[in-house]
């Protein structure tokens, strides 16, 4: 069963940059493009570095695919499918994200 | 087993050393059990650069011979011991301390000695000459009693001993015997130039002169007297008035020598016994004696090929030069004299420049028989080639010395020369060579260079180097992209050149006028590394935030875990005890990791991210101020204590230090840069790893650029010396700014060197010269980088919405349950995945 879940604030969002967000208990990525008024949200935690900094990479596109690099060891991820862009056998999280009247919410598992 | 036979060497000098190498490297030396005498008391080092002695370069810097090459390669080498007689009937070699070495096969490389001509007086007290670093060690100690200094002999080696002198401090004289400097290698025109320029540099030149006698002077140690009755008084006399074999031991021994001496070899480097081999300037061939270094090698490699059964021969050198003789470029190629029947001459003559070049080509002016180039010589690697391979001149031969102000490309194409030409000489690659490398895979010219050696040695070839690379490249229809990624189709020195010349201010704004796509982690960091060090605002302001990764963004540097790290500046490494108890007790209240580095400051590990500010309001309280440890861009200026304690120091290093740290702060680049400054040439501060390193000397401080530690150590350059402050300074602002236009993103200043066309002594004409014309421009950028510096720390702390983003949850004040640490040695650590398990489960529990 997922809920949508109210996160923050559309200005609290970092503009072509990231945050990290807490939904039942799970660290949620927050990726804000504004030029394309889109907010992609995925898994906090990089499953190669094993750390909980993914929130902290830098975005942009990879072929016209929005992406994230990791701040560790740069891995890529596709923002959309959580796919890693060196390895498709791995993949983060995803999370559906919905813009509504100036705040932030996302579905998620409970 | 088989029975090994013995190989003697005598002589290990530079030929000798490149010998034993190259049969070390071809295998044969498996089958020998090699010995080798050395009279001196070092193994082989470089004569050919023995002026860099004085310039700051010490023995070791000088040596040719790898650590552990004797060993690893079962050679035994007899140091300090001198070969005094060879018994050819019993095949021995006696040495000066009474050895016995049997051999099977001797190879003679014993040099040669300087020649002093046998005037009257020439054995008074400091008449010296100039071969061994024994000699320079002499020539320093009389040069510390001396104001004057004479050189006699104005060739090659007398001009670079006239250069010792003068890096000595003397008031410097150079006798030459015949009309012109450089009378085997230059015309009178080229003489004449050459002449002039050396002049201009402060060196007294004496042309026509013959030393009759060397008696007392009467305000220096010695008078020398010429055939014309002048006279010229002088402390030291330098003999360099050429060389002559050393072919004693041989002709004691009964092997041929030629009749003004050389022992006699044939084409094999055979002397007149079948088992004796003579190679160097020791050896004569056809009746010649070759001086030069590359000749002796290519005799090496003969005898290596005919010790591994393999057919070598020698059949005579080409004896083309091209050197910088304190500073100016002379270059010699064949036929200078013009001796060929029916040859015509070219000259070119540029009195305001100072350039002279000459070039001689056959009767039917199809091809390149000589040429002289003095003041600028870069047209050196392609009119040699026309030389060497017999390629057909241009309809117009002297557009190849004319300078040439149109587009019009009048170098030689590398298309035109054969697979045989010979690109680089120090090491002898020829094209064919170069062009398989790139087959194989090389395809930049580090790789090439790391591949085939070639431009690794005097570098002269790298251009034509670059011209075979691109010119292969093309037509294996191998594309380089240059570009910086797929969102701009341009190098990071373009994206440079547009922001400066578009005056972009945002990376939004070189997106949309320059590029594609929402970009990358690569090309925006590249860019903010740009716009930063082009208009140093600061890095976290809303429309830059996005450039930086997360180091930069955090102003701390992120450790596996995800937690940072923090290194407050300590500039120079001075700090107070008060300061010292300041970071540990923020250390100790935050309970972080704390760590000496290298570049002698403190690190503090651990702090999550919204400890970050709290930490850094209390190192701002205590006086402390942003390291930039997280930012490609100047991090430390280590220094040694210098002179204000140091038994040995000569000048105030740890001052300069502070002073150069707090100039360039902040300054943004491709990659990080890291200072050091020596008190003394002892280095305590390891200032030649450095990009800039400055070691002070009695005469002012010399500067060293571009070197580095860590994966690929590259000793630094010596760039200039004795240097006052604020020529040292200007150079550094110079250096630092084009470095950080030009260079590659993620390029520290080693490799930006090694790629620079024209290297060291481009980087020399553009800093000291300011041949480029941008000097001024250069400097007036860093001085609008240091004016608008700031404490990033502290403008951060003092803007509320900046601190928003030093949580770990937006939603939440949680922190990160993933980092845990455990206790090692008294500190904290980051947990392994098994100790972050239990934890999990204890916690839970």
């Amino acid at each position: 069963m997922s809920d949508w879940i109210d996160i923050c604030a559309l200005d609290d969002l970092q503009p072509d940059s990231g945050v990290c967000a807490l939904a039942h208990g799970k660290q949620v990525a927050l990726f804000f493009m504004p030029k394309e008024d889109r907010v992609y949200a995925v898994g906090n935690y990089d499953p190669f570095g094993q750390a909980n900094v993914l929130s902290r990479g830098m975005i942009g596109d990879i072929d016209g695919q929005p992406m994230v690099a990791s701040p560790l060891y740069k891995q890529h991820f596709n923002l959309q499918t959580g796919v890693c862009f060196e390895d498709d056998s791995v993949r983060i999280e995803t999370y559906e994200v919905r813009l509504d009247n100036g705040r932030v919410a996302i579905k998620i598992a409970g | 087993m088989s029975h090994k036979q013995i190989l003697a060497v005598i002589g290990n000098g530079m030929v000798g050393q490149n010998f034993l190498a190259g049969l070390v490297k071809s295998g044969a030396a498996e089958r020998f059990e090699i010995v080798t005498f050395c009279e001196e008391p070092r193994p082989a080092y470089d004569r050919v650069h023995l002026s860099d002695y004085f310039s700051g370069k010490n023995a070791e810097d000088l040596s040719l011979v790898e650590a552990g090459f004797f060993q690893d390669n079962g050679i035994t080498l007899y140091l300090g011991d001198k070969a005094v007689a060879i018994d050819r009937i019993n095949k021995q070699v006696t040495s000066a301390q009474g050895r016995v070495v049997a051999y099977d096969k001797l190879v003679l490389a014993t040099g040669s000695y300087p020649f002093v001509p046998p005037v009257p007086g020439h054995d008074r007290a400091q008449c010296l000459v100039y071969r061994t670093i024994e000699d320079l060690e002499a020539m320093t100690a009389a040069a510390r009693q001396a104001k004057i200094g004479v050189v006699v002999g104005g060739g090659l080696l007398g001009l670079e001993a006239a250069k010792a002198l003068t890096d000595l401090g003397l008031e410097t004289h150079v006798i030459e015997f015949a009309p012109r400097l450089m009378a085997v290698q230059l015309d009178d025109g080229g003489g004449a130039m050459l002449r002039h320029k050396i002049e201009a540099l402060g060196v007294n030149v004496h042309l026509n002169k013959n030393t009759t006698l060397i008696d007392d002077g009467e305000h220096c140690l010695h008078k020398m007297n010429f055939a014309d009755g002048e006279k010229l008084e002088t402390d030291i006399i330098l003999f360099s008035a050429g060389i002559r074999p050393r072919d004693d031991l041989a002709k004691a021994s009964g092997l041929a020598v030629g009749p003004r001496g050389g022992i006699v070899i044939d084409n094999q480097c055979r002397t007149s016994d079948a088992d004796i081999y003579a190679i160097g300037e020791c050896a004569l061939w056809n009746n010649q004696i070759f001086g030069l270094v590359a000749p002796g090698y290519a005799m090496a490699r003969t005898v290596v090929a005919e010790l591994e059964g393999a057919a070598g021969s020698f059949t005579g050198a080409d004896m083309s030069t091209k050197l910088k003789l304190m500073g100016v470029d002379v270059a010699s190629i064949g036929d200078t004299h013009a001796k060929t029947p029916g040859a015509l001459v070219y000259t070119y003559q540029n009195g305001a420049s100072e350039i002279y070049k000459r070039l001689v080509v056959s009767a039917d002016k199809k091809r390149l028989l000589g040429a002289v180039l003095v003041g600028e010589a870069s047209g050196y690697g392609t009119l040699l080639q026309y030389c060497l391979n017999g390629i057909e001149l241009p309809e117009n031969p002297d557009a190849l010395i004319l300078p040439h102000r149109s587009d019009e490309s009048v170098g030689l194409g590398a298309d035109a020369l054969p697979l045989s030409a010979q690109i680089c000489s120090c090491h002898d690659v020829s094209k064919a060579s170069i062009c398989s490398a790139i087959e194989a895979g090389c395809n930049s010219l580090p790789a090439l260079k790391t591949g085939t050696k070639a431009g690794t040695g005097c570098g002269g070839c790298v251009p034509l180097l670059k011209a075979v690379m691109d010119s292969e490249l093309a037509k294996l229809g191998i594309e380089v992209s240059t570009d910086i990624c797929e969102h701009f189709p341009h190098t990071r020195q373009d994206l440079y050149n547009l922001v400066m010349i578009g005056e972009i201010r945002t990376f939004d704004a070189l997106l949309e006028r320059h590029g594609r796509g929402r970009g990358c982690e690569v090309c925006k960091q590249a860019a903010g590394s740009i716009l930063a060090s082009y208009w140093n605002e600061y890095i976290l302001k809303q429309e830059h935030i996005g450039l930086q990764d997360t180091n930069d963004t955090f102003l701390a540097n992120m450790q596996k875990d995800g937690t940072y790290s923090i290194v407050p500046r300590v500039t120079g490494g001075e700090i107070k005890p008060d300061m010292l108890i300041a970071l540990g007790r923020v250390a100790k209240k935050y309970g972080l990791y704390t760590k000496i580095t290298g570049g002698q400051r403190v690190d503090l590990f651990g702090a999550r991210v919204n400890q970050l500010p709290l930490i850094w309001q209390e190192l701002i309280d205590a006086g402390f101020e942003s390291g930039h440890a997280y930012g490609k861009s100047l991090r430390t200026v280590k220094s040694c204590v210098g002179n204000t304690w140091c038994r040995y120091g000569v000048d105030d290093s740890v001052g300069l230090a502070v002073e150069l740290e707090n100039r360039y702060k902040g300054l943004r680049a491709p990659h990080k840069i890291k200072f050091a400054v020596s008190g003394c040439t002892r280095e305590c501060a390891e200032a030649q790893g450095k990009d800039i390193g400055v070691i002070a000397t009695e005469g002012g401080w010399n500067l060293y650029v571009c070197g580095n530690g860590g994966m690929k150590p590259r000793h630094a350059d010596l760039f200039a010396t004795r240097l006052d402050k604020e020529t040292l300074i200007k150079y550094i602002d110079r250096i630092l700014i084009f470095y950080v236009r030009t260079a590659d993103r993620m390029q520290r200043t080693a490799v930006w060197m090694e790629n620079m066309e024209g290297g060291l002594d481009y980087l020399k004409a553009v800093v000291i010269e300011d041949r480029l014309g941008i000097g001024a421009q250069l400097e007036q950028h860093m001085q609008h980088i240091i004016d608008t510096y700031q404490c990033e720390w502290k403008t951060t702390i003092a803007d509320e919405n900046k601190l928003k983003r030093f949580r770990h949850f937006i939603n939440s004040d949680d922190t990160d349950d993933n980092v845990v640490f455990v206790q090692e040695r008294g500190q904290i650590r980051p947990a392994n995945e098994q100790e972050r398990k239990h934890f999990k489960l204890t916690e839970v529990a």
